[in-house]
């Protein structure tokens, strides 16, 4: 395979007409077919979900939950994820409990933080939408105020077996919809 | 026990008589009403004497009861660990008597004192450092009372022009809900509409299966 040369030859081709010529049906050719970068992206979006690292965010009863799935029985390392205590190092940021009024600039700032492409997973009732604590007067509803969330796993609190279904159609999504730059 | 309560408590009446104003003994648990002024003296006592030695503040809180006119009380638990006993001492308040601070003679009650500010607005004369320790930076109001809203008055959201998180004037997109809590399990007695019927065909099967096991 390759780009073929036109003229046969090993010889450089000379600056003028011919090589612009050369240059304009080579890119002409990439930009029809797309083939290139195609497989760019599908390779960056494979290795986005091989190492998908959670920031560490447990608010609530739904962090227990989230540390079953990193222990043993669901071991989340065997798909690469492993949590992370700095949002530097993240890639997404798993909101397990309640966000309340007091956390949600820290939480913010978290988020603000993380390098792009970053994710969000909305864990729980708490903080898909407030949940039980919808009516408080010092509960955020829904951590949706506040940052773009990816994916809701619905649970109060979600086994760690919802939480694991949640990052793998996470990871889906980053396949299906992963572009270069978000 | 009972009686040994009881006497723990004429013992702290008649030790105390112009601070403490009552003890009464219910539900196995002795409790001590004082007046306010007096209410670090009373402590002092029960710590120190040694028929008491209530070593422990076990908690500070707060209780509102709208309908009476001194709104608040404040509930003092303490623990005998030597005597294995109990007792709670009780102060009446309001909004502007301030309770003088107990934290001189128990060094843990500066938080929870913080705690009764913070949720019940009930200020503590005296106190190091009384300020709001539970709820939100800069808010309005406190939570426990119970003329507070259950919504409170705002709600936040992230601003994305001001690149911040900004507070807003609360608004429920769905109004709060009020239950009957007449389930058709307990307490409602009249007959839900349809239930006559499922009787009637409760007796017909059973006659049904009466027919079933004689054939």
């Amino acid at each position: 395979m390759g780009v073929e040369t036109t003229s046969g030859s090993a010889k450089p081709v000379p600056t003028g007409p011919e090589q612009d010529a050369l240059l304009k049906h080579i890119t002409g050719e990439l930009h029809d077919k797309g083939f290139v970068v195609a497989n760019i992206d599908k390779l960056v979006n494979w290795t986005r979900t091989g190492s998908l690292w959670p920031m560490t965010f447990g608010l609530a009863c739904c962090a227990v939950e989230m540390i079953h799935a990193y222990m043993p029985r669901y071991d989340l390392d065997r798909f690469g994820v492993v949590p992370r205590p700095s949002p530097r190092q993240s890639d997404v940021i798993i909101v397990a409990g309640t966000l309340t009024n007091k956390m949600a600039p820290a939480f913010r700032k978290i988020y603000d933080q993380m390098a792009e492409p970053r994710y969000v997973i909305s864990m729980g009732s708490c903080a898909n939408g407030g949940g039980y604590y919808h009516y408080s007067y010092s509960v955020v509803r829904g951590c949706d105020r506040v940052v773009p969330v990816d994916v809701y796993v619905p649970g109060c609190p979600p086994t760690a077996e919802a939480l694991l279904y949640g990052i793998l159609q996470l990871k889906k999504k980053i396949n299906r919809t992963g572009v270069l730059w978000r | 026990m009972d009686l040994a309560l009881k006497d723990l408590g004429e013992y702290i009446t008649g030790q105390l008589p112009d601070d403490v104003t009552g003890a009464t003994v219910s539900l196995d648990e002795l409790m001590v009403s004082a007046k306010v002024e007096g209410i670090a003296r009373v402590l002092a006592f029960l710590r120190d004497d040694v028929n008491c030695r209530f070593k422990q503040l076990v908690d500070v809180c707060g209780v509102d009861y709208p309908e009476r006119v001194p709104r608040f009380e404040v509930v003092y638990n303490l623990l005998s660990l030597i005597n294995n006993n109990r007792v709670r001492v009780m102060v009446v308040t309001d909004e502007d008597t301030p309770v003088p601070t107990v934290t001189g003679v128990f060094s843990s009650a500066n938080w929870w004192e913080r705690e009764a500010w913070d949720l019940f607005g009930i200020s503590f004369s005296g106190h190091p450092d009384l300020r709001r320790i539970l709820t939100d930076y800069g808010f309005d109001g406190h939570p426990l009372r119970k003329d507070f809203p259950l919504t409170g008055y705002v709600e936040i959201r992230y601003d994305d022009e001001k690149k911040r998180v900004v507070y807003e004037p609360v608004k429920l997109t769905q109004e709060f809900r009020g239950f009957d809590f007449l389930s058709p399990w307990e307490g409602l007695q009249a007959v839900l509409p349809g239930d006559e019927k499922a009787e009637g065909a409760e007796d017909e099967n059973a006659d049904g299966a009466a027919a079933e096991g004689d054939s």
